[in-house]
């Protein structure tokens, strides 16, 4: 039987051995992630906790296949991911994975409503369907009033929340989020938790980093970082 | 699956993202595009201007004047008058090989009358082939002097453009009858205008043209003021002069090196001195073109590889989000075709429209009229496109090759 079967039997989505990230910034090198090894079963929801500097967002990005470690192997659903082609990344990137940065990332030029467009234009959804898509997300998140704004005329909190839109425009099976609810306050980081507490009663595997001990309980696993190495990993 | 419209939306939305980059490029391809066009446009204009001026005194004709010797000659003394009548025109016809054609020509100034009107004008007596020699072409419904003209001394009458108009103003000139120094005369054609910048009597717009026959019989005159000839080869035509010169020199008995006695003006010398020039020109223009193509490609160029560099964060925001390579390269084409379709298209308008506006200036004997070639002004904006493509190719390329994160912290 195949890689992907019997990972799939196993129950394992996110697979890692030995993983390395160094940054090589010319004068100094910073080992950023220094031997991680981490297996997620599909439809955990894990909380990835942690000190500033840490490493837990090198990891969430290597997770979501936007970066190459240094060293090590990552599989996902049995797949090695260092082995897929440019276009094979792109698909995984695109239809299986959502990810919200820590930073958002959105494009500033165009409309909070393209934003969220973008990666079902990508996905090549018709446009009768990404106009549905777009705008039932934006009710999601409470910004269906702000649909025309550009990212430049919403406050750090709508921006985030528009994030958190783009992530799941392509209905993916996995979710990561960089500190999802940093810039809200209680009210509607309350909702976004809400809403990730949904996505991963549908069966959706959540991976998300944050300083907030409210949404760390709501995971089913705590996994902590400290000086790139996973130190502390519970399920409660 | 995946559906086109996709593709050309995300392309109008970031041409409209990037207004400025959008405007930019378009502008340096618009301008490249306008400055070789007009460039090409008004050297051509004055290369066909030029052409037409000259080809106005005839179809590479040599004209040669009897005058007065120079030189002693076999005992005979300098001083000597050389006068032609129309058998030595004969016997250069029948003895120079390589002759193509010669017609002698007769001129006097005489007095015509016209209704009420009385005028001094000058008349040549020609044979029939001087029309074509000298690109005399009749407007429609007129015709040149005939053969038959010459042979039956008829009193007709071909008439310079501007004289036709004096004569008889609006009305057609062709069939109407004048009186020339005495006698009856009838219009048979009229000289459709033509450029002349040279002349070697009056110009052939105030001009009337008999047969020289009839001009002989007319006026009594026995001898001819002047004759023109042409080679059957243009490439030949100072073989052929001097072979003419031998003839005459032989019969009337004065020396072939003698300048003055057949004073001769070789016109081909000015084609082949206007053929040089005109070489020389288009040279010029081919580096000034290529000069500016380099300067706008270089401009274009530029702003494309800075612009692709500094959208290599969005870029890795796009492939995070699944944009694939392939896709992002694509777009990028595509991008620059429209830039250089839109680019050449308002560029061509820009030269039509200068070109088009050109004539109210009123310059158009000294340069002529400019006229658009599609070609050239495609030609450019593609060159331009393509110098933008290469020149943000790599960068693009480079930036699709990057993992999405590394793409998306570049500054
Ligand atoms: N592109 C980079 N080049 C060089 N060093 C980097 C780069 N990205 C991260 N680092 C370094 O790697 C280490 C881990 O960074 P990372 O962003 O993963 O931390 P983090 O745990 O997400 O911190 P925070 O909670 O502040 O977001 C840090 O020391 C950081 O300085
Ligand atoms: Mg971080």
């Amino acid at each position: 039987m195949s890689d992907t079967s019997k990972a799939l039997a196993n129950g394992n989505i996110i697979r890692m051995e030995g993983i390395r990230k160094v940054y090589d910034t010319g004068k100094i090198q910073v080992e950023a992630l220094r031997g991680i090894d981490l297996e997620v079963d599909t439809g955990e929801f894990v909380a990835v906790i942690g000190p500033s500097g840490s490493g837990k967002s090198t990891l969430m990005n290597l997770i979501g296949c936007l970066d190459t470690p240094t060293d090590g192997h990552y599989e996902l659903s049995g797949q090695s991911v260092a082995k897929m082609k440019k276009d094979e990344l792109a698909t995984v990137r695109n239809r299986r994975v959502g990810f919200v940065f820590q930073n958002f990332n959105l494009l500033p030029q165009i409309s909070s409503f393209e934003n969220v467009e973008m990666p079902l234009l990508f996905g090549g959804v018709s446009r009768r369907k990404r106009h549905q898509r777009v705008e039932e997300l934006m009710e999601r998140v409470g910004l269906g009033d702000r649909m025309d704004h550009k990212p430049t005329e919403l406050s750090g909190g709508q921006m985030q929340r528009v994030a958190v839109a783009r992530a799941l425009a392509m209905d993916p099976d996995i979710v990561l989020a960089d500190e999802p609810t940093g810039n809200l306050d209680s009210s509607s980081g309350g909702d976004i938790m809400e809403l990730f507490a949904e996505l991963w009663e549908q069966g959706r595997t959540m991976v998300v980093i944050t300083h907030d001990a409210a949404l760390a309980r709501r995971a089913n696993r705590q996994v902590e970082i400290h000086d790139g190495l996973i130190t502390t990993d519970t399920r409660s | 699956m995946i559906h086109p419209g996709s593709f050309v939306k995300q392309l109008v939305r970031d041409l409209r993202a990037q207004k400025l980059r959008t405007f930019l490029t378009t502008l340096g391809i618009v301008w490249g595009t306008v400055a070789v066009s007009l460039l090409l446009s008004f050297g051509q204009a004055f290369h066909t201007q030029m052409i037409k001026n000259i080809a106005g005194l005839g179809n590479a004709i040599v004209i040669a004047w009897p005058s007065v010797t120079s030189l002693p000659f076999e005992g005979l003394s300098k001083g000597r008058r050389i006068r032609l009548r129309e058998d030595d025109i004969e016997l250069v016809r029948k003895r120079a090989t390589s002759l193509e054609a010669i017609s002698s020509e007769y001129t006097d100034t005489l007095q015509l009358k016209h209704g009420k009107r009385t005028m001094a004008v000058d008349v040549s007596g020609v044979s029939p082939i001087f029309g074509e020699m000298r690109n005399m072409i009749p407007v429609m419904g007129g015709r040149f002097l005939n053969p038959l003209d010459e042979a039956k001394q008829r009193r007709v009458a071909f008439l310079g453009d501007e004289l036709a108009e004096t004569l008889f103003g609006s009305s057609d000139p062709v069939g109407q009858t004048f009186r020339l120094h005495g006698s009856p005369f009838t219009v048979v054609g009229v000289l459709k205008p033509k450029e002349q910048d040279s002349s070697y009597s009056s110009r052939d717009k105030d001009k009337l043209i008999i047969p020289g026959s009839t001009f002989r019989a007319l006026t009594g005159e026995k001898y001819i003021n002047l004759f023109i000839f042409t080679a059957q080869d243009v490439q030949r035509t100072e073989e052929v002069t001097d072979e003419v010169l031998a003839i005459i020199a032989g019969k009337y008995r004065f020396d072939p090196t003698d300048r003055e006695a057949l004073m001769i003006w070789d016109t081909t010398e000015m084609f082949q001195f206007m053929d040089a020039f005109m070489m020389a020109f288009k040279m010029f223009l081919g580096i000034v073109g290529s000069l500016t193509l380099v300067v706008g490609g270089i401009g274009v160029s530029n702003i494309m590889s800075v612009v692709v560099e500094e959208r290599t964060p969005e870029v890795g925001v796009k492939m995070a989000l699944g944009a694939k390579p392939r896709g992002i390269l694509g777009q990028f084409l595509m991008e620059t075709l429209i830039f250089t379709a839109v680019g050449g298209f308002i560029g061509l308008l820009i030269t039509a429209g200068i070109c088009a506006l050109f004539p109210s200036l009123g310059l158009e004997e000294y340069v002529g009229i400019p006229t658009v070639d599609v070609q050239v002004a495609a030609l450019t904006a593609s060159l331009l496109g393509l110098i933008g493509l290469v020149a943000g190719f790599f960068p693009a390329r480079a930036a699709a090759n990057l993992d999405p994160v590394v793409a998306m912290k570049m500054t």
